[in-house]
């Protein structure tokens, strides 16, 4: 047979091979040992030596096309066989994964934690104290002496005259001070506690109270900062008020309210100058240091900021409630 | 304090709004709660007589009435109101009034009778009273003229909330007082005038507590009527303030009480045996109250006494024997300073809160009192007749507030506030305000006058300047400090992070009440004692915490009740552990606490719907304390727990150190907790999982690393815990992983054994291990398996 014959007979044949296995068997048939190209050099030897190199040359050539087909028909059909096996893997990727579930925190933690977060970044560290507290920290020593009236309007639960649970989380700046000298930085978050039940009291709520004494703390800075951390928590510019108060710890005390969407205050903290009587107690200078506290409900600013209407809502812990919160 | 408007405006009358009146009060500290009308909307309704009244003919309970109107003539009206008589003054509705509630008045037939018009009560005109029936008005009141108008009813009544220390502005003359500061304008008093003694009668005084009572005013007045009504313009007053007309008696002392903040107390003369002495209880003293309350007295109660019994609790409450009745004919009127010392807490202890207690515990003006007592002795004569005889004064001038002076500096001031108000203005902020004013160019010398028993130190008088320059006027101002970096502990964890692990394999955080039902708490905490609350919102929420496990099973079952499938809250917090060791007697410990109930993950396409079981919740509790960087030192021992599952529960050890519990809940408690699931639980000591050391770097190795599989046949108590505990002992340091990959129990495995597999993945540091070195190595461990646990290979 005609060498041209040949190869076109082995180029159909490797066109026609439509898989891995029949590639191969053309490949045995022109290639192999005895593939009938193999087999026409086997022949050259019968030809005249002045023919031989000629023809020899014409049969590698044939052998080389040959060759390159078939790598070229393999590469055509392992893509070929990638594509259907990828096919068959297709899946829906819209049903839904696999263990998706998180989570969340609590709101009122939201809210703690957004508060430590802008003290924090002015370098205010946070301080954490008990909460069965004795009527030292929790009264005496912000200046509120026994059967004073302002003690009646905490309703406070006690469990003997002498221990309490905290009203406010005012004692532990007392404890900070005890143990700390300025200047000082802190902010405690926590619970605290009030005989109370309505839509608007719960036995139980939290509470951040921020301090900072230094040599120059001044009204006019109490304003700044909360003034600023109002605008930053609610991302808002709003109008704030302060208006003269009393506590006993503070001196002069202020109650700041924000306007709201309704055009009506909105009472969100309490604060003051630090009663000189407060940093005589824990043994500061008066004369020398001056001091600013302020605390703020955390529910109320965790209501006011997320529209939620009813504070008792908060210790359900209805999940339905808390993961809109995720 | 609530007050009426209008009253207020005849003592000092600014040209402003009542919106802009309430608002100022508030910005000077005195916060407005309510402003409310004193009255609803009505007009169309006159004063009028009852010129006749009769039995309606077809109707028991009506009578028929003509009414003078001030026309020409009378209205016939039917009426209802059992007090309905002639002769008798009225509210009348005319034919075409329009009521509250827009309830218009038209001709009417009632039962055959003409009707045109409607005789009105308190209620049909929206005034708050007590009284039932028509309104009856004083027989002086021109018939004819326009209700309203004859009431001034056009008028608010102003609540305001006021702070403990503004005991000053209890009364209209400490209110007008302030308006008259901030709107520069002097305060009119009313006129008032000593009452001249006409009768010698007098009791002597004794002070025997001068120090509780420094001061007792006492007047004799004989002769009174105290059937005579208390005037239209006293009880609309008294009325408006929040204040029930009583009697004429009790009357003229509220009256005083709210115009200038003095409480008074009045005696039945006739009652009173010999002399007046102030003094302090007697043991087991019995005193029975106005209100019928019979009360053993505590010796340091202040009482009024005569020569034989108590009278009265001093400046909280009069006795009932003492007490002035519509028959009374004679009476003592008391004007008293009691130290506030005195009196605080005592309304309180007796669970009783008066007018009076309210004004003595905050303060009044210690130069008040005679004052008082001529303003009310000229209203009972005038009111009630009678002729007064001289006032008694009983003094003890030593025990009365002394006032110093304060010093208020320059420097001072701009120090506190921040800024600088000039000199000038100051000056004139402390003398609007009353105050006896010297300026030297440093300092401010302020004297005090008596009502202002609140101002005691210098940042009292900043307040006072910085309250009526305007808070809104001082600026704000950034703080300023040094910067100092905060201290950042790597090896401290916060808790934050702990409950976002949580948060990340599907906890919700929960915040629960840290008092719970003791009755939940017992079951599974029978052991302990926990801290009871003496007075609790109520029984269910009265003992504190000793685990949060309690509050947090109430979370589940709240939310098993409304059909929620996957459970699983984390809650951090402190319990509270009674000890008397501890600071308060009371262990406040933090811990973070999770449950999981229901199904393990939400039901899913792919996976099985699986209930959750304790090898999940341990999942959750080994992510927790990997969180510590160091896990390995923490172990799980099979416990008994009165709470738990006697099965399936396990103390948490670090070192050997106890931290911890998890287990299921005790199957026996489902019901009486509400849960419908079986539900898994875990606490933990913060404290044991708040640490984390800080790495200490090795290098990694190099060489390949071998993995062998071991499967063994152990008896089926052996803890897998102890066995693997048992091979890391072993000491072999080219261990680097060991994991149990199987529990087999079944076929192949005699009864009463377990199989458990095991892959040990073997490296050495400095080289590539050998065949032969790993079979030795392994040789090891199967041999103190077979040792210590008497386990076989399986094949």
């Amino acid at each position: 047979m005609q060498l041209e014959q040949i190869v076109e007979q082995a180029e159909s044949a490797i066109a026609a091979a439509d898989s891995p296995t029949a590639l191969d068997e053309v490949r045995v048939e022109y290639m192999g040992k005895k593939g009938q190209l193999t087999e026409l050099l086997k022949g050259l030897g019968k030809l005249d030596p002045s023919e031989r190199r000629e023809a020899g040359q014409k049969i590698n050539e044939a052998k080389q096309q040959v060759q390159t087909s078939i790598n070229a028909r393999k590469e055509l059909l392992k893509a070929a066989e990638l594509a259907q096996k990828l096919e068959a893997e297709r899946i829906d990727v819209t049903l839904p994964g696999r263990h998706s579930a998180v989570g969340g925190v609590h709101p009122v933690t939201q809210t703690i934690r957004r508060i430590e977060q802008f003290f924090g970044d002015l370098g205010f560290s946070v301080k954490e104290g008990p909460e069965v507290e004795d009527g030292f920290h929790n009264f005496d020593a912000l200046n509120i002496p026994a059967n004073h009236p302002a003690r009646a309007d905490h309703d406070t639960f006690y469990f003997t005259p002498s221990t309490m649970l905290r009203t406010q989380t005012s004692g532990v700046q007392i404890r900070t001070m005890e143990n700390e000298k300025p200047p000082l930085r802190i902010i405690s978050p926590g619970r605290v506690y009030r005989n109370d039940y309505d839509q608007t009291h719960t036995p139980m709520f939290h509470q951040v109270e921020g301090l900072m004494v230094d040599t120059d703390v001044s009204f006019t800075q109490l304003k700044g900062i909360l003034e600023d951390f109002l605008n930053h928590f609610f991302e808002e510019s709003l109008t704030v008020r302060f208006r003269p108060s009393y506590f006993p710890f503070t001196e002069p005390s202020a109650e700041v309210d924000v306007m709201g969407k309704d055009g009506k205050w909105l009472e969100v903290l309490g604060c003051g100058m630090v009663h000189p009587n407060v940093l005589k107690a824990v043994g500061i200078d008066s004369e020398k240091y001056t001091g600013f506290a302020f605390g703020m409900g955390v529910e109320r600013l965790t209501m006011l900021r997320y529209g939620v209407n009813d504070l008792r809502a908060f210790f359900e812990n209805d999940l339905r409630f808390l993961k809109q919160f995720n | 304090m609530k007050f009426s408007e209008q009253w207020l405006r005849e003592w000092v009358n600014p040209d402003i709004s009542s919106h802009e009146l309430s608002e100022q009060l508030s910005m000077a500290g005195l916060e407005v709660d309510a402003v409310e009308p004193v009255a609803d909307e009505f007009h169309t309704v006159v004063v009028g007589e009852v010129i006749e009244c009769g039995p309606h003919p077809d109707a028991d309970k009506l009578q028929i009435t003509k009414v003078n109107v001030g026309e020409s003539e009378p209205v016939d009206i039917v009426c209802g109101a059992p007090n309905c008589r002639q002769g008798i003054k009225v509210a009348v509705a005319k034919v075409g009034a329009v009521l509250p509630g827009d309830f218009k008045i038209k001709k009417a037939k009632l039962r055959g009778q003409p009707s045109n018009g409607m005789l009105c009560s308190f209620k049909e005109l929206g005034l708050i009273d007590e009284h039932e029936g028509i309104i009856e008005l004083p027989t002086d009141a021109p018939v004819g003229e326009d209700y309203r108008k004859y009431l001034q009813l056009d008028d608010n009544s102003i609540d305001i909330d006021l702070t403990p220390n503004r005991g000053d502005c209890l009364s209209i003359r400490g209110i007008a007082r302030e308006v008259g500061v901030l709107n520069r304008m002097d305060v009119s008093a009313p006129q008032s005038s000593e009452v001249k003694a006409t009768i010698d009668d007098a009791l002597s005084i004794t002070l025997s507590a001068a120090e509780q009572c420094p001061r007792y005013l006492g007047r004799v007045v004989k002769g009174v009527d105290l059937t005579r009504p208390t005037p239209v313009w006293m009880t609309e007053k008294l009325r408006r303030s929040g204040i029930r007309s009583i009697d004429p008696v009790v009357d003229i002392t509220n009256y005083v009480l709210l115009e200038l903040g003095h409480p008074m107390h009045a005696f039945d003369l006739d009652a009173l045996e010999g002399d007046i002495t102030v003094r302090l209880a007697q043991p087991k003293e019995q005193l029975t109250l106005l209100d019928d309350q019979d009360v053993e007295l505590d010796e340091d109660t202040l009482v009024i006494a005569d020569d034989n019994k108590a009278l009265a609790m001093a400046g909280v409450y009069g006795g009932k024997n003492s007490g002035v009745t519509e028959n009374s004919k004679n009476i003592f009127l008391e004007s008293a300073f009691f130290a506030p010392d005195a009196i605080l807490g005592k309304a309180r202890r007796y669970g009783l809160h008066t007018d009076a207690s309210h004004r003595y515990e905050r303060g009044v003006d210690p130069q008040l009192q005679r004052a008082a007592m001529e303003r009310a002795t000229e209203l009972l004569l005038a009111i009630c007749g009678g002729e007064a005889g001289p006032v008694t004064e009983a003094v003890s001038e030593e025990f009365l507030p002394q006032r110093s002076d304060i010093t208020l500096r320059i420097s001072r001031l701009a120090k506190v506030l921040g800024v600088s108000i000039a000199d000038d203005s100051v000056t004139e902020i402390l003398e609007r305000l009353g105050f006896d004013v010297s300026f030297d160019g440093q300092q401010w010398q302020v004297g005090i006058p008596s009502y202002r028993f609140d101002l005691s130190i210098e940042e009292d008088l900043i307040e006072e300047v910085a309250r009526i320059y305007g808070y809104n006027s001082i600026q704000a101002a950034p703080p300023a400090a040094q910067l100092r970096m905060t201290e950042r502990k790597e090896g401290e964890l916060s808790t934050h992070k702990l409950i976002d692990a949580m948060v990340c394999r599907g906890y919700q955080e929960a915040i629960t009440y840290s008092f719970v039902d003791p009755k939940h708490q017992a079951l599974m905490f029978d052991e302990t004692a926990a801290l009871t609350l003496p007075h609790p919102i109520s029984v269910d929420m009265s003992s504190m915490r000793v685990s949060l496990w309690p509050g947090l099973v109430g979370a589940v079952a709240h939310n098993q009740k409304r059909q929620q499938a996957v459970l699983a809250f984390v809650e951090t917090g402190l319990r509270f552990i009674p000890d008397e060791s501890a600071e308060n007697g009371v262990r406040q410990e933090a811990v973070i606490s999770g449950i999981r109930s229901g199904k393990a993950h939400s039901e899913h396409w792919s996976e099985g719907d699986r209930s959750v079981d304790f090898y999940d919740v341990k999942g959750d509790v080994e992510a927790l304390l990997a969180q510590t960087g160091n896990s390995a030192e923490f172990r799980f021992v099979a416990s008994q727990n009165p709470a738990l599952h006697p099965g399936q529960s396990a103390a948490i050890y670090h070192g050997s150190e106890k931290v911890g519990d998890i287990g299921a809940l005790h199957p026996k408690f489902d019901k009486a907790l509400g849960l419908n699931q079986r539900t898994f639980v875990f606490e933990l000591s913060l404290s044991a999982v708040t640490q984390r050391p800080l790495p200490l770097a090795k290098p990694v190795s190099r060489y390949p690393s071998i993995r062998r599989d071991l499967a063994v046949v152990v008896d089926k108590h052996i803890a897998a815990g102890e066995l693997i505990a048992a091979m890391e002992n072993v000491g072999v340091k080219q261990l680097v992983d060991l994991n149990l990959f199987d529990v087999y129990v079944g076929d192949g495995v005699p009864e009463g054994k377990q199989s458990l597999a095991l892959s040990v993945t073997l490296q050495d540091s400095d080289k590539t291990l050998e065949e032969a070195e790993v079979t030795e190595l392994m040789t090891k461990f199967i041999e103190t398996l077979k040792s210590e646990f008497n386990a076989t290979l399986r094949d």
